[in-house]
């Protein structure tokens, strides 16, 4: 039997794998200790617990445990790194390099800095969403000292070319960040043979717990150094001040080692319910699938259905199939997804926009529940959306002069 | 966010979809919104000549939820109505009906526009002055 409702928004968050749980419960009542504790068995257990921890994480992306930094999550990752850098190397220069496509907590941070004093270059990107690699290099100074490129996109999954732009990163001498928050744990992330100097991630985007993440800093070649954002007691090499999240990193720390083990498997699984969903729903007319589908994570679809609007689409399932749009009605702001224009879309596209983000728990059910239900939905709204009449009748709507308001 | 029980319930049964001859001189369309801002609404009354009340009203709306309940709700309400009767609709009798959340008052509005624009199509058609409304601004 198929149970609804459908969780299929892991771009968002993921369920926590019940392994994960296992491991964290007894972090909570029995070993309780404060990992900073070094006088005693309580403090001893916890702070072997997340010694553990650091070594299943670094695994995961291939770096050592010592330039394992664990934060709140990446949102606290991404400042760390962004501001950190932006007061460690102020001697050097003041340029940050980033992309419109980049989160929020990586954009507002740059805003931020620029309140300070600091430069932002905020790269275009191509209709596939990737960003041009001359482009890339062409921008950099001699005040720039930091490029900071996210790994894959949140909202269309599309993979940049980390490699090449770590490569210009090093040629020129500037520290090169990415967040890697979608990317790690869903596809082969290695810091070395990728050439990351700093990495956010974050565990609950990988069937880990909320509320724990870490930023990677590079320890050799070159020794990367961050201003701390919080000040305190100095933990965590003295980047991180705070009373480590005990339970919340034993959960990361499990969720990495899963991710490390499964992470082929589940990848050919979710990637051919991901291209089985794909392939139903474009077989539907003026159906597009946004971002490079070649540069992609395999568990992630943006797709527009031209001429109904995303949020009236998800209204007709979303009792039963959790999902999100780049439509402006699902935001406050009443603005369409700043990523999609990005890409080039119209905001027409950009309103009937669908982001399917499948997961290790999304079964084949799942998904031929999803594929009839949205083309239902599709179908229906067409009748009612007085665009597909008069594309229907051969109208040209760029013709119409319509009220903008 | 959630939804109004009338909302979910015009939305999955919306009364008079559909499309009237607009060629017809006591048919009145009003197509309001952009593509680009997320809704356009066409709002069509079918006028009786002789006993000057609306026959028939129909719709088709690209937009949210509330946009197409808006405008369901809209072609009930015009129905019947002379179409004095029908320049009265006012979008906050809508958000009231509809339980409307703030932030979706301008579906309400967007309504209220298509209505107007309805009647001033039909008014030209019929050799009448076009109605000068105030703009609400809302949107």
């Amino acid at each position: 039997m198929l149970k609804l409702p459908i969780y299929l928004d892991n771009n968002a968050t993921t369920p926590m794998d019940p392994r994960v749980l296992e491991a964290m419960l007894p972090y909570f009542v029995e070993h309780f200790g404060n990992a900073a504790s070094r006088n005693h068995p309580f403090g001893w257990e916890a702070e072997e617990a997340v010694d553990y921890a650091r070594e299943q994480v670094a695994q995961l992306i291939g770096a050592d445990a010592k330039e394992i930094i664990f934060t709140s999550g990446a949102t606290e990752a991404d400042n760390l790194a962004i501001k950190g850098v932006f007061e460690m190397y102020a001697s050097k220069g003041n340029h940050v390099i980033t992309a419109v496509t980049e989160h929020k907590a990586v954009l507002d941070t740059c805003k931020h800095i620029e309140k300070s004093g600091g430069e932002v270059t905020y790269l275009p990107v191509q209709p596939d969403g990737l960003i041009d690699l001359k482009e890339l290099e062409a921008s950099i100074k001699p005040t720039t000292i930091l490029i900071a490129i996210m790994y894959a996109n949140n909202e269309v999954g599309v993979i940049q070319p980390v490699q090449e732009i770590a490569a210009i990163a090093k040629k020129h001498g500037v520290l090169f960040f990415t967040d890697g928050t979608q990317a790690v744990g869903k596809i082969p992330v290695d810091v070395l043979k990728d050439g990351i100097d700093m990495m956010a991630f974050s565990a609950h985007k990988m069937y880990g717990p909320k509320g724990v993440g870490a930023l990677y800093v590079r320890r050799k070649n070159p020794r990367v150094k961050v201003t701390a954002q919080m000040d305190g007691g100095g933990h965590e090499r003295a980047m991180r001040s705070g009373t480590l999240n005990v339970p919340g990193i034993v959960g990361f720390g499990k969720a990495c080692e899963l991710a490390r083990l499964e992470m082929e498997e589940d990848t050919k699984r979710i990637s051919k319910l991901r291209d089985k969903l794909e392939t139903a729903l474009l077989k539907l007319e003026e159906a597009y699938v946004n971002g490079s589908t070649e540069h992609r994570l395999p568990h992630v679809s943006n797709i527009s259905f031209k001429y109904v609007e995303g949020e009236g689409l998800m209204m007709g399932f979303n009792k039963n199939i959790a999902l999100s749009s780049g439509s402006a009605c699902t935001s406050a702001s009443l603005e369409p997804s700043y990523v999609l224009k990005a890409l080039g879309l119209g905001d027409d596209l950009a309103h009937s926009s669908l982001r399917f983000g499948l997961g290790r728990f999304t079964t084949e059910d799942q998904i031929d529940y999803t594929i009839e239900q949205v083309s239902n939905t599709v179908n229906k709204l067409r009748e009612m959306s007085p665009l597909w009449e008069m594309y229907k009748e051969g109208i040209d709507m760029t013709t119409i002069e319509w009220a903008h308001h | 966010m959630s939804y109004s029980e009338k909302v979910i319930d015009h939305y999955s049964n919306p009364k008079n979809v559909g499309t009237l001859d607009k060629g017809q001189k006591n048919v009145g369309t009003g197509l309001v919104g952009a593509p680009e801002c997320g809704d356009v609404m066409r709002l069509q009354i079918e006028v009786d000549e002789t006993t000057g009340l609306i026959k028939d009203a129909k719709f088709k709306t690209f937009g949210c939820g509330s946009a197409i309940a808006s405008s369901s709700l809209a072609t009930e309400w015009l129905k019947g109505r002379s179409v004095d009767e029908a320049m009265k609709i006012d979008n906050m009798d809508i958000v009231e009906e509809l339980n409307l959340p703030p932030v979706k008052i301008h579906c309400s509005v967007l309504a209220e526009d298509a209505i107007k624009a309805a009647i001033n199509d039909y008014r030209t058609k019929n050799g009448l002055e076009v109605l000068k409304f105030e703009e609400k601004g809302v949107h």
